[in-house]
C-alpha cells in the first residue's frame, strides 16, 4: 500500500547522505523492509535508482583517487631511484639503476642465474609453497573445525599453537634440518608450520562463532551432526577459513627465503640469497620485486576467490 | 490429527535456586493455535526450546502424537527469531534444505519448496538471494521452509518481534491463513500482547521466576480472521477484542507486581508501552 511512496522516500535520503557503499546499502535495506508487499521490481527498481542517485560513482571517484595517489607514489620512487643512480650519487653495488635491474630481469628469465631461469626458481618456490598450502588445507582446517567444537580438542591443540607460533621460523629450521634433514620435506615442512597456524585459528574462530539458531534450524529440520557441519558449519566459517588462508599464504611466502637458506639449489630465496653473497646487487634487487609481485598477485587472487566463493560476507542480511 | 501435550513439565538451569519453568502442562491439538505470552523471565523461550527438543526438562514429559520428544527432530518445525537463513542458499535452495537432508529427489523437493513458497505468497522469489530480502520476506521464508518438510507441529519462537508495525500485521494474517489451511498444532511465543491475543485460539499466560501459567485463556478472534468472518482491522477494533487485550495487559502486569517490582496498582502508562513493545 504506502511501498512504492515510503520507498522512493527513503531512497531519496539513503542516496543523499551519499556515504559511498554504505549508504547504498542502507538505502536498499529500507526500501526493502516495507517490501513484503512490495514486489520483486520494487526492489530492483529502487537499487537501480540508488545506484544513479549518487551513491556509487562518488565511490568510484574516491577509489580512482586512492588509485592515483598510489601511482604517483610508486612512479615517484622510481624516478628518484633512477635519478640517484642515474647521477651516480650510489654506485651499482649498493643499488643499480632501474634500467640495469630491469635488463637484469629479461637475462634472469632467458639466461637465468646459478644453473636455473627465473621461471624455474619462480616454480620451484611456487610449488614449495603449493605444497605447504595443501598440507595445511588438509590439516589445518579439520582441527581448527576440532578446536572451535570440541572443549577437549581446544585443550589438546590451543597450547601447541600457541606455543609455536609466536616463535620465528628461523628459530626452528635448525632443529626442522636436525629431524628431516636438507632436503624438500624440511622446506615444505617450515612453510607448511607458518601456513598452519593462521588457517587453523581462523577455522576455529569462525566455526566459534557460527550463528546458533542456524544449527537449531538445522537440527530442528532432522539434520545429522555430520550434516549440520558439511551443511552449515562449513559454510559459515568459510569466510573466515579463507580470511585464514589469505593470512597464512602472506605468513608462508615471507617464510620461504628461510626455508630456502637450507641446501636449495633453486628457488626465489635462494637465488636471492646466493645473489647477495656474490653481490650481484641487480639480480637481489630483481629477485626481491619477483618476490613482493607474486606476493601481490596471491593476495589479490585469493581476494577474488573469497568474492567469488562468499558473496554474502559483508552483506547486511 | 496430531497432538501435541506437554504434561507436568519443568526445567532448571543447573545450580540455579528457582527453576525457569515449573510443572507446566497444556495440550495443542491440530486446529489449536496456542500463544505463550509472558514477560521477560517467564520461561518462554525455555518452553519453546523444551517442545523443540533443544533442551530437555529436568521433569515431566512432552509427546507428540504420543511419541515422546527427545532432542530437535523434523516432526517439529520451528521459525526463529532472527531469520537463521543460509545466506549461501538462495530463497528455494533454503525452503528445500529439509528436504535435501532427507534426501528427498531435487525435482520432487524443488516443486515442494516452490510450493511452500507460493503458500507464504513468495512465488516469484525462488532465485533470490537472501539478504536481498526484506524482514518480512525473511520471516515468511523462515515459515516456508519450517512447512516445506510437513512437520507434525510447528513452532514459532517471538517470530514477528524485529518487524515493524506493518509488516507484523501481515506476516500474523499470513500465519493464520497457513495455520488454517494446514491444520497442524501450532506453538507461538510473543511478549506482544496485542499479537497474542489477535494469533491465538489458546492464551497461555506465564508468570515470572518460576515460570508457570497464570491464566488460560480461550479466544476466537485468529480463527475468526481465518475463517474470512472479519477483518483484522475490524476485529482488532472490536470492544471484546480490546477489553480481553486490556484484560491480558492487567494480568502481566499482576505477574510483573510478582516479580519484585515496586507495589503500584496504578502503573503508568509508560510502563504499559514497556511490556506491550
Amino acid at each position: 500500500m504506502s511501498s512504492p511512496l515510503t520507498t522512493t522516500a527513503d531512497e531519496a535520503t539513503g542516496a543523499g547522505a551519499g556515504a559511498g557503499a554504505g549508504a547504498t546499502r542502507n538505502a536498499r535495506v529500507t526500501a526493502a523492509t516495507p517490501g513484503a508487499t512490495a514486489s520483486a521490481t520494487d526492489t530492483v527498481t529502487a537499487r537501480a535508482a540508488a545506484a544513479e542517485a549518487g551513491g556509487p560513482p562518488r565511490l568510484r571517484l574516491r577509489a580512482w583517487r586512492t588509485g592515483t595517489i598510489s601511482a604517483v607514489t610508486l612512479g615517484t620512487l622510481v624516478v628518484i631511484w633512477a635519478a640517484v643512480t642515474g647521477l651516480g650519487l650510489i654506485e651499482p653495488l649498493f643499488l643499480p639503476s632501474p634500467w640495469e635491474v630491469a635488463t637484469r630481469l629479461v637475462t634472469l628469465t632467458t639466461e637465468g642465474y646459478v644453473d636455473a631461469t627465473l621461471g624455474q626458481h619462480l616454480a620451484a618456490s611456487l610449488q614449495r609453497i603449493a605444497l605447504a598450502l595443501v598440507g595445511a588445507v588438509i590439516f589445518a582446517i579439520p582441527v581448527g573445525i576440532a578446536i572451535g567444537r570440541s572443549r577437549i580438542a581446544q585443550g589438546i591443540f590451543d597450547p601447541l599453537i600457541e606455543f609455536y607460533r609466536p616463535v620465528p621460523p628461523l628459530a626452528y629450521l635448525p632443529l626442522i634440518v636436525i629431524w628431516f634433514g636438507i632436503g624438500e620435506l624440511s622446506k615444505v615442512l617450515l612453510i607448511y608450520l607458518a601456513i598452519f597456524a593462521p588457517v587453523a585459528i581462523a577455522t576455529a574462530n569462525g566455526v566459534r562463532q557460527v550463528d546458533p539458531s542456524r544449527i537449531r534450524a538445522a537440527q530442528s529440520l532432522g539434520a545429522t551432526p555430520w550434516q549440520q557441519l558439511r551443511y552449515v558449519i562449513l559454510p559459515s566459517a568459510l569466510p573466515d577459513i579463507l580470511t585464514g588462508l589469505r593470512i597464512g599464504l602472506g605468513v608462508g611466502w615471507s617464510t620461504l627465503v628461510a626455508s630456502e637458506l637450507v641446501a636449495a639449489t633453486r628457488g626465489l630465496g635462494f637465488m636471492v640469497q646466493s645473489a647477495g653473497q656474490f653481490l650481484a646487487t641487480d639480480v637481489v634487487v630483481a629477485g626481491i620485486l619477483v618476490i613482493a609481485v607474486v606476493a601481490f598477485a596471491l593476495e589479490l587472487g585469493l581476494r577474488w576467490l573469497q568474492r567469488r566463493l562468499v558473496p554474502w560476507h559483508g552483506q547486511a542480511h | 490429527m496430531s497432538l501435541l501435550r506437554v504434561s507436568h513439565v519443568s526445567a532448571r538451569y543447573p545450580g540455579a535456586a528457582t527453576p525457569v519453568l515449573e510443572d507446566i502442562s497444556f495440550d495443542i491439538g491440530a486446529n489449536q493455535l496456542v500463544v505463550a505470552l509472558g514477560p521477560s523471565g517467564s520461561g518462554k523461550t525455555s518452553l519453546l526450546n523444551l517442545i523443540a527438543g533443544f533442551v530437555t526438562p529436568s521433569a515431566g514429559t512432552i509427546t507428540l502424537d504420543g511419541r515422546p520428544v527427545t532432542g530437535p527432530g523434523a516432526d517439529r518445525g520451528v521459525v526463529f527469531q532472527e531469520d537463521a537463513l543460509l545466506p549461501w542458499l538462495d530463497v528455494l535452495g533454503n525452503v528445500a534444505f529439509g528436504l535435501q537432508l532427507h534426501g528427498v529427489a531435487e525435482d520432487e523437493r524443488e516443486r515442494r519448496a516452490r510450493q511452500s513458497l507460493a503458500d507464504v505468497g513468495l512465488a516469484g522469489f525462488e532465485r533470490r538471494r537472501i539478504w536481498q530480502l526484506s524482514g518480512g520476506q525473511k520471516q515468511r521464508v523462515g515459515i516456508a521452509r519450517a512447512l516445506a518438510a510437513d512437520p507434525q507441529a510447528l513452532l514459532l519462537d517471538e517470530p514477528f518481534g524485529a518487524l515493524d508495525a506493518f509488516t507484523r500485521e501481515q506476516v500474523q494474517e499470513l500465519l493464520l491463513t497457513v495455520w488454517r489451511r494446514a491444520a497442524k498444532p501450532v506453538f507461538l511465543i510473543t511478549h506482544d500482547i496485542e499479537e497474542a491475543v489477535f494469533l491465538a485460539t489458546d492464551l497461555i499466560l506465564l508468570g515470572a521466576r518460576p515460570g508457570r501459567i497464570v491464566e488460560r485463556i480461550p479466544l476466537d478472534f485468529g480463527r475468526r480472521y481465518a475463517d474470512g468472518q472479519a477483518s483484522a482491522r475490524a476485529i482488532k477494533s472490536d470492544p471484546a477484542f480490546i477489553a480481553t487485550r486490556e484484560h491480558v495487559l492487567k494480568r502481566v502486569f499482576a505477574g510483573q507486581l510478582d516479580d519484585g517490582r515496586p507495589d503500584d496498582s496504578q502503573a503508568p502508562a509508560g510502563q504499559t508501552e514497556g511490556v506491550a513493545a
